[in-house]
C-alpha cells in the first residue's frame, strides 16, 4: 500500500487550451469534414438540378422554332383569260410562276422598294410555286378573277436564317439557297409580304421526304401513337389487374406463384431492345403481321408496360385492409365477390393512377418501335379509317423523332426538338392526371 | 380485318347467351328469384362465359398454328435446286409470301381477276409485270414454282380462314346452347362462374412465364441458327466487327468483343457521373434536408427518370456533343473527332441514371433504424462520421445492388447510345473516340437491309441473347447480394 499517486496526465494539461469554449485542433478538422461531406451532398443535388434545367432550357429553345413557320403573303389575281392562256401553253407552270413574279414585283414597287429577282431564286425561297398556283385554280375556278391572298410557306433554310440557324457569313451558296436571295428575303420583310406565323402544319401534318423538312409534321404519328396506347391500355389493364388479382388474393404459396412472381420482377428490369426483338420475331417473323403497324408496337408494348402495371396494381391491392374482406366474407360474400364487389373498387384509384404512369412510359419507348419496322417508314397521311388504324403502317411519336434526327438535314433537329416538346406535352398532361387521379381519390386506411 | 369482326361476333353472341341464360334459368325457377341457387346474373355469366372462352382459345390456337402448318405444307412445292441452303431457303419462302400478298392485294385492288390468280398454269411473266403494275412491291421476276407455292400458299389461308370462322362461330354457339342447358334453377352457377373465373385469373398471370418463354424462345431459336453460319468461337472471342454491307455473308468480321468493350466503357463512365452524384443526394436528401427541400427536390429528380431516353439521345446528339467538342475537339484540346463519342453518350446517361441510383439508395438509407443514428451520435461522432461509419455500411448490399441495377439499365440502353455513342466498332483507351455497344448494333443490324436469313441479320438475335444474359445476371446478383447481405434490424 502506497501513498503516492498516479502522477497526473502531462498531455492534457497544456495551459490555456482546454477550454470547452475553444475548438482544438481535432474538433476543427471534424467539423471542416462535416461542412465538406454536407457541401458535397448539397452540390450533387444541384447537380441534379442543374441538368434537369439543362435539360428543359435547352429542349424549349431548340424545340421552339419547329413551331412557327415563315410565309410570304402575296395579293394575287387571275383573270379567266390569263388562266385559259396559261393552260394552253407547254410549260404551265412556268406561266404562273411568271405570272406570280410579276405580281410580287408590282407589290414591292407599291412599297417603293426595288428588287430583282430570277424564277430559280423564288424557287430556292418559295419551292414550286407555280403548280401550287396552279392546283388552287384548278380546285377553285370561281376564284378567277377576284384578288386571292395566298400564303406561301418558305424553305426550312430561310426559316432557318429569319430565326438565327443560317448565318449569312457562313453561307455558303448552293443549289438550296444563295447570298442573294438572303437580300431578296430581307427585302421582303422590309415591306412586311413575309412574316412569321405559328406552324399549323406541323401539328397537323405527317412526315416528307428527307428533302422538305419545312413540311414535316407530327401529328400523323400522334395517331399512330394514340392507336397504339389504345391497344396498350385495351389489352394490359384487363390482364394487368386479372394477374395481381389472382397473385395478390388467390394464389396458394407453391412453385408455380414463385415461377410467375420471379418471371414478372425479372422482366421488369429486362432491356426494352429485347422486347423488340421478341416482337420481331414472334409477331412479325412468325405471325406475320404488318410491319410498321401500331398493332404490333402495341402488342409488344403491352408485353413490356405488364410488369410495370401489375407491381403497381398489387400494390394498391395490398393497401385495402383486411377488414374489408373479412367483412364482406362475414355478411355471406364468396371470396371472388369479396374481391370483385369491393376490393376491386377501392383499389381502383391506385390501379388507374399506376396504368397511367404505365402508359406514359410506353407512350416514350423508342428502341422496341424500332426493330418494329416503325423507322424505315415515312408516314405521310392518315390511316384510311378507325380499323385501318391499327393494321396500316404508321409511325409513333418518338419513332418519329428518332427519324428525323437521324436525317442529315440539320433542318429536321429544329422538327425533332418540336417533336420532343409534343410528347413531352403528352407525357406531363398523363402524369399530372394521374397525380390528380391519386389525390383526389387516395384513401388513408 | 375479319378477325375483328369475328371477335365482335363471338362477343354478340356471348352477351345474347347472357340475357338467354339469365331468362332461361329465372324461367326454371317460376320467376322467383329465392328458387335459384345463384344470384341470376351467375346464369347468364356461365352462359357468356362458355360462349365466349373456348371460341377464343380456338381462334388463339389457330392463329398460332396456321402459320406453321402452311409454311410447312408450301415449302415442300419449292424444289430443292432453288433453296439450296436454309438460308436461300427462307429467302425464296420470304418471295412466296410477298408474291401471295401481291395476289391477294392486285385481285382486291381489281387489276388482277380472280382466275388469273389462281390459274397454275399462268405465265410468270406476264403475272409480275401485271403486279408491278398494280404497284405490289416485288422484287424479282416470279418463278413457276414461286408462282405455284405463292398460289397455293393463298390457297391454304383463305380455305384455313374459313375454317376457323366456322369453327369459332360453331363453338362459340355450341357453348351457348350447351350453357343455357344447364341453367336449371338448382344449377350451382356462382360456383361454376367462379371457377373460370379463377381459372381466366390464372392465365392472366401465366402470361408472364409466357413471355419470358417467347423472348428465350425468339433469341435461342435465332441464335442458334445464326451459330450455324457464323462459328460460335469467332463471335465471341472475335476482335473485329466489320459486317459486310452486300448482306451474304462470307467476308463478314461479326466479333462481339469490341461491341462488349463498348457498351462496358460507355457504361462505366455512366456509373461514374451516376453513382457520386446520385449517391450523395440521397445522403443529402435522406439525412440533412429539410422537410420542405425533400419534398420539392426529391420528386425533381424523378424526373429524370420520366423523361423518356430518345430525348436523352437527342440531348446527347445535339447538344452534350457539340459542346464537348467544342471543349476537346480541333479548336480546343483535340482529342475528340467528332461529337458522338463514348464520353457523350455515358455523360448523358450518367445524367439519366441518377435517380435509380439516388431513389434506391434513398429508401435504403431511410430504412436504416434511427436508433443506430442516435448510439452514434451518444458517442459523440459528427452527422457526417455517422453517415459514413454506420448508416452507410448499415445500407451497403441495397446500395450495391441499386448500383447493379443501375449498371443493367445502362446495359441495356438503347436510344442514347444510337445517337450519341456513334457507330464504329473499335477497342481503344481514349473516351473521346466513337464506339458502338450491343444495343446500337442490334438496331443498326436489324434495321438495315440485310436479309433475315443472313448471319448479318442474325447476329443481332445472338447480340440480343448476350444482352439479355448479361442484364439478367446484373439482376439476378443485384437481388442476391440485397437478401444474402441485408441486416435484419427487427
Amino acid at each position: 500500500m502506497t501513498d503516492a499517486t498516479a502522477p497526473l496526465p502531462s498531455s492534457s494539461h497544456r495551459a490555456g487550451s482546454s477550454s470547452l469554449m475553444e475548438y482544438d485542433a481535432g474538433t476543427r478538422r471534424r467539423n471542416n469534414a462535416e461542412r465538406r461531406f454536407r457541401a458535397y451532398g448539397l452540390a450533387a443535388v444541384a447537380f441534379g438540378m442543374f441538368f434537369l434545367a439543362v435539360l428543359a432550357v435547352s429542349i424549349i429553345r431548340s424545340g421552339t422554332p419547329a413551331f412557327t413557320r415563315t410565309v410570304v403573303q402575296v395579293d394575287f389575281a387571275m383573270t379567266q383569260q390569263q388562266f385559259d392562256e396559261a393552260e394552253k401553253s407547254l410549260l404551265k407552270t412556268k406561266v404562273y410562276s411568271g405570272l406570280f413574279i410579276s405580281a410580287l414585283t408590282a407589290e414591292l414597287q407599291e412599297r417603293g422598294l426595288d428588287s430583282t429577282f430570277d424564277e430559280a431564286a423564288i424557287e430556292r425561297l418559295l419551292g414550286k410555286v407555280g403548280g401550287t398556283i396552279r392546283e388552287y385554280y384548278k380546285a377553285n375556278p370561281a376564284k378567277l378573277g377576284e384578288p386571292v391572298s395566298f400564303s406561301l410557306a418558305t424553305s426550312s433554310r430561310v426559316d432557318g436564317y429569319l430565326n438565327g440557324r443560317v448565318k449569312r457569313d457562313t453561307l455558303q451558296d448552293s443549289r438550296f439557297l444563295m447570298a442573294s436571295d438572303l437580300d431578296l428575303v430581307d427585302r421582303l420583310e422590309e415591306a412586311g409580304i413575309i412574316h412569321a406565323e405559328f406552324n399549323w402544319p406541323f401539328l397537323t401534318g405527317g412526315d416528307s421526304g428527307v428533302d422538305n423538312p419545312g413540311g414535316a409534321g407530327i401529328g400523323v404519328s400522334v395517331v399512330g401513337s394514340f392507336f397504339m396506347m389504345l391497344v396498350v391500355l385495351v389489352l394490359s389493364l384487363p390482364i394487368g389487374v386479372a394477374a395481381s388479382i389472382y397473385l395478390e388474393e388467390f394464389a396458394p404459396q407453391n412453385w408455380f406463384t414463385d415461377l410467375i412472381e420471379i418471371n414478372i420482377s425479372n422482366l421488369a428490369a429486362v432491356p426494352s431492345i429485347v422486347f423488340g426483338i421478341l416482337g420481331l420475331a414472334v409477331f412479325i417473323q412468325f405471325m406475320h403481321l404488318p410491319q410498321s403497324a401500331p398493332l404490333v408496337g402495341g402488342l409488344v408494348l403491352t408485353l413490356m408496360t405488364l410488369p410495370t402495371i401489375i407491381i403497381s396494381t398489387r400494390a394498391s391491392l395490398k393497401s385495402v385492409p383486411p377488414s374489408i374482406r373479412d367483412a364482406a366474407l362475414g355478411v355471406g360474400a364468396s371470396k371472388m365477390q369479396a374481391v370483385f364487389h369491393h376490393v376491386l373498387p377501392l383499389a381502383m384509384p391506385g390501379i388507374l393512377t399506376g396504368t397511367i404512369i404505365g402508359l406514359a412510359q410506353a407512350l416514350g419507348e423508342t428502341a422496341p418501335l424500332l426493330l418494329i419496322g416503325m423507322v424505315g417508314f415515312v408516314a405521310r397521311g392518315y390511316p384510311g379509317g378507325f380499323l385501318e388504324g391499327f393494321v396500316e403502317p404508321n409511325s409513333a411519336m418518338p419513332a418519329q423523332i428518332y427519324t428525323w434526327a437521324a436525317r442529315a438535314d440539320a433542318a429536321f433537329y429544329d422538327k425533332a426538338w418540336g417533336g420532343i416538346i409534343v410528347l413531352l406535352l403528352f407525357l406531363l398532361t398523363m402524369n399530372i392526371v394521374a397525380i390528380i387521379l391519386r389525390r383526389r381519390f387516395e384513401r388513408r386506411w | 380485318m375479319p378477325i375483328f369482326w369475328l371477335i365482335l361476333i363471338v362477343l354478340a353472341i356471348a352477351v345474347v347467351g347472357y340475357i338467354l341464360g339469365r331468362a332461361r334459368a329465372m324461367r326454371d325457377a317460376g320467376g322467383d328469384i329465392r328458387k335459384l341457387h345463384s344470384l341470376p346474373s351467375y346464369y347468364g355469366a356461365n352462359v357468356a362465359l362458355k360462349a365466349a372462352v373456348p371460341a377464343f382459345l380456338l381462334m388463339i390456337v389457330w392463329l398460332l398454328v396456321q402459320p406453321i402448318y402452311v409454311t410447312s405444307a408450301v415449302s415442300g412445292l419449292i424444289p430443292d435446286g432453288e433453296g439450296t441452303s436454309r438460308a436461300e431457303h427462307g429467302l425464296v419462302m420470304a418471295e412466296v409470301r410477298r408474291t401471295a400478298d401481291g395476289l391477294k392485294n392486285a385481285v382486291a385492288g381489281g387489276a388482277m381477276s380472280e382466275t388469273v390468280a389462281r390459274d397454275p398454269n399462268a405465265d410468270p411473266d406476264e403475272v409480275t409485270q401485271r403486279l408491278k403494275d398494280a404497284g405490289q412491291i416485288i422484287t424479282s421476276q416470279i418463278t413457276t414454282p414461286v408462282l405455284n407455292a405463292a398460289q397455293r400458299y393463298r390457297d391454304l389461308n383463305a380455305t384455313g380462314g374459313l375454317l376457323m370462322t366456322a369453327g369459332v362461330l360453331i363453338l362459340s354457339v355450341i357453348g351457348m346452347l350447351w350453357g343455357i342447358r344447364e341453367n336449371r334453377a338448382d344449377f350451382r352457377a356462382r360456383n361454376v362462374v367462379e371457377r373460370g373465373v379463377r381459372a381466366l385469373l390464372i392465365g392472366a398471370a401465366s402470361i408472364a412465364i409466357l413471355t419470358t418463354v417467347g423472348i428465350v424462345l425468339s433469341l435461342v431459336f435465332n441464335t442458334i441458327e445464326f451459330f450455324r453460319l457464323y462459328p460460335a468461337a469467332d463471335f465471341f472471342f472475335g476482335l473485329n466487327w466489320a459486317p459486310s454491307f452486300s448482306g451474304r455473308g462470307g467476308s463478314s468480321e461479326l466479333g462481339v468483343v469490341p461491341l462488349l468493350w463498348g457498351t462496358f466503357y460507355i457504361s462505366l463512365v455512366a456509373l461514374l457521373v451516376a453513382v457520386p452524384i446520385g449517391l450523395f443526394a440521397a445522403i443529402y436528401l435522406s439525412e440533412y434536408a429539410s422537410p420542405r427541400m425533400r419534398a420539392i427536390a426529391k420528386p425533381m429528380l424523378e424526373v429524370l427518370a420520366g423523361i423518356p431516353t430518345i430525348v436523352y439521345g437527342l440531348f446527347a446528339l445535339l447538344t452534350v456533343g457539340p459542346l464537348l467538342l467544342s471543349v476537346f475537339g480541333k479548336d480546343g484540346l483535340g482529342w475528340m473527332q467528332a461529337g458522338t463519342a463514348v464520353m457523350t453518350a455515358g455523360l448523358v446517361m450518367g445524367i439519366m441514371l441518377i435517380p435509380f441510383v439516388s431513389s434506391l439508395s434513398d429508401d435504403i438509407i431511410n430504412a436504416v433504424p434511427q436508433a443506430m443514428r442516435d448510439g452514434s451520435y451518444g458517442l459523440g461522432a459528427t452527422q457526417s462520421e455517422t453517415i459514413k461509419q454506420v448508416v452507410l455500411p448499415a445500407a451497403l448490399p441495397g446500395i450495391v445492388g441499386a448500383i447493379l441495377l443501375a449498371a443493367s439499365r445502362a446495359i441495356g440502353e438503347t436510344m442514347i447510345v444510337v445517337l450519341g455513342a456513334g457507330a464504329a466498332a473499335r477497342l481503344s483507351l481514349n473516351p473521346f473516340e466513337a464506339m458502338t455497344t450491343v444495343t446500337a448494333k442490334i438496331v443498326s443490324q436489324l434495321t438495315g437491309d440485310a436479309d433475315f436469313a443472313s448471319p448479318e441479320a442474325l447476329v443481332a438475335f445472338a447480340l440480343g441473347m448476350t444482352l439479355f444474359v448479361l442484364t439478367l445476371g446484373l439482376n439476378v446478383l443485384a437481388l442476391y447480394i440485397v437478401r444474402k447481405y441485408r441486416e435484419q434490424y427487427e
